[in-house]
């Protein structure tokens, strides 16, 4: 009963941060979009006369899109119709599960772990479930009954068809450096030390398997430069028959693949929540000092890292967006299948002459 | 493969780029929110209905129609405006004047402000000098068409 109730409160905690750090993510882009561009950004949201720079934003949107009539066209399957942002949005929500915040937190004598499921079988579940989410997408363009949308499904999925492979294979050098598929471990791994002094994270192990993890999981939220998909700009996309609500689930559902993608940056790549040099009892540095913490400071600590982590990763993922044109698709599809493919075959070849020496 | 890598480079220069101009004004605006070196602001922005830009000299805004010394107005409808302006926005009637020195002036002159397209040539084909585009009044906006359209009175007594 009382194993339950942890899982419980675990699992409302770990989707109230991530629902509400997705939110956030809308206002983050917008305002990070501004000062790229030497604009102010959003900042005219008020609650009783008072905008903290435009913090309420994100609420006035939801209220907005709430608001909206929710139109399902005639033409439509009714069911699937409504079915389908649930869909990707479940899929992508589901996974934040397997994500480790901090180290395990004892409460009387019983020990918690700060993910809500530890899978023995972490990165394939996540993977499956990101590549799931497409579901969502293809379903939407096919029930929509439009032909433009159904092409917009059919771009959906076959850009994740060319990533997806790319993104399986650059994990497999991470998989073969930290001997396990389960998250705890792979950032348990993490904490040691190189050399005496440089973290062995995932990045100095695997600096080839990081860039081209980066930019297939870029490829597979479905965000500017791979947006083929929606390209809300001028080409139709899958969503042209949503409104109101299911829209915004669908474009809610982007921001969370951006935090999740951070999230898997992070634990995969930069230690997870580990703090450089930080070890259970304290800090113990390379040159020689000490500085000692009681355990509950250290997961605090861990925890802060974590999110700081995971925050300058959504941070380069808004630049990107920001920063680039679209692919065309031809481009997308030698991207994917050209050059991420083979240089991540290359990788895992590396890294398995690398290992055997 | 190998003009992958050059585009690989260029776009690590470009995300250099955007990447600069983030930091340097995220910079600026922490700086101007202590107060310290406001005289460079993080954006160009000028938040509109709370500040405003200075117009030009030259700006044609609004128009307004010039008076005699004793109040009438200095027009005499001699129709040039009318029959220069592009968008036909002008109407004017002429009344004759009892003065033998004016002898005709504009019982009504309308200008509709929905069809104006402040080209300003009704103010360059004016002999008079009597129609002027200066009064520096650009929020003219009205819930319906009807508010739009000025009639003698209201152009006579524009602000300056």
């Amino acid at each position: 009963m009382i194993d339950v109730l942890i899982i419980l409160v675990k699992f409302v905690g770990a989707i109230v941060w991530f629902l509400v750090l997705s939110l956030y993510l809308t206002w983050a882009e917008r305002k990070e979009s501004a000062v790229m561009q030497d604009r102010v950004g959003a900042n005219r949201a008020n609650f009783f006369g008072i905008r903290v720079l435009g913090l309420f934003q994100p609420f006035a949107d939801a209220i907005k899109m709430m608001t909206k009539e929710d139109f399902t066209p005639e033409f439509s399957k009714k069911f699937l119709h409504n079915l389908a942002p649930f869909l990707s949005f479940f899929f992508v929500a589901v996974t934040i599960a397997t994500i480790p915040f901090g180290s395990p937190i004892q409460i009387s004598g019983k020990e918690i772990p700060l993910q809500v499921v530890d899978l023995n079988v972490g990165i394939l579940f996540v993977l499956a479930f990101l590549a799931l989410s497409i579901y969502g997408v293809i379903l939407s363009g096919w029930v929509s009954n439009n032909r433009w949308t159904l092409l917009g499904g059919l771009r959906g999925s076959a850009q994740l068809i060319s990533y997806e492979v790319a993104l399986g294979l650059s994990l497999i050098g991470i998989v073969m450096v930290f001997p396990s598929l389960q998250f705890s471990e792979i950032v348990g791994f993490q904490s040691e030390v190189l050399f005496g002094w440089l973290p062995k994270w995932g990045i100095f192990l695997q600096p080839l398997g990081f860039i081209i993890f980066l930019m297939a999981a870029m490829a597979e939220s479905e965000r500017v430069p791979f947006d083929l998909p929606e390209g809300e700009s001028e080409i139709v996309g899958f969503f042209t028959e949503y409104g109101g609500l299911k829209y915004g689930l669908y474009m809610f559902t982007d921001f969370m693949k951006v935090l999740i993608i951070s999230c898997l940056l992070t634990t995969l790549f930069f230690g997870g929540y580990h703090v450089p040099w930080l070890s259970a009892e304290g800090f113990h540095f390379p040159w020689g000092g000490e500085w000692l913490l009681p355990y509950w400071l250290v997961v605090v600590f861990q925890v802060i890292m974590f999110n700081l982590k995971v925050f300058f990763f959504c941070w380069l993922q808004i630049l990107v967006r920001w920063t680039y044109p679209r692919f065309r698709y031809d481009q997308l599809m030698d991207f994917g299948w050209k050059f991420l493919i083979p240089l991540s075959l290359f990788n895992i070849a590396a890294t398995a002459f690398f290992m055997s020496l | 493969m190998f003009r992958l890598f050059g585009y690989f480079i260029e776009i690590i220069r470009g995300i250099l780029i955007t990447a600069r101009h983030f930091i340097v004004n995220m910079v600026f605006h922490i700086l101007n929110l202590f107060g310290i070196k406001t005289k460079r602001k993080g954006a160009f922005t000028i938040q509109y209905p709370e500040q405003k830009t200075e117009i030009a000299e030259r700006h044609r805004s609004l128009h307004r129609l010039m008076k005699r010394e004793d109040g009438k107005p200095r027009c005499v409808a001699c129709m040039l405006c009318e029959t220069v302006c592009p968008s036909e926005c002008i109407y004017i009637e002429a009344t004759e004047d009892p003065d033998p020195e004016i002898q005709k002036y504009p019982s009504t002159f309308i200008i509709d402000l929905s069809r104006c397209c402040f080209c300003g040539f009704c103010v360059e084909a004016c002999p008079e000098d009597a129609i002027r585009m200066d009064t520096g009044e650009v929020e003219f906006a009205q819930y319906n068409r009807k508010d739009m359209v000025l009639d003698l009175e209201s152009l006579l007594n524009e602000p300056k």
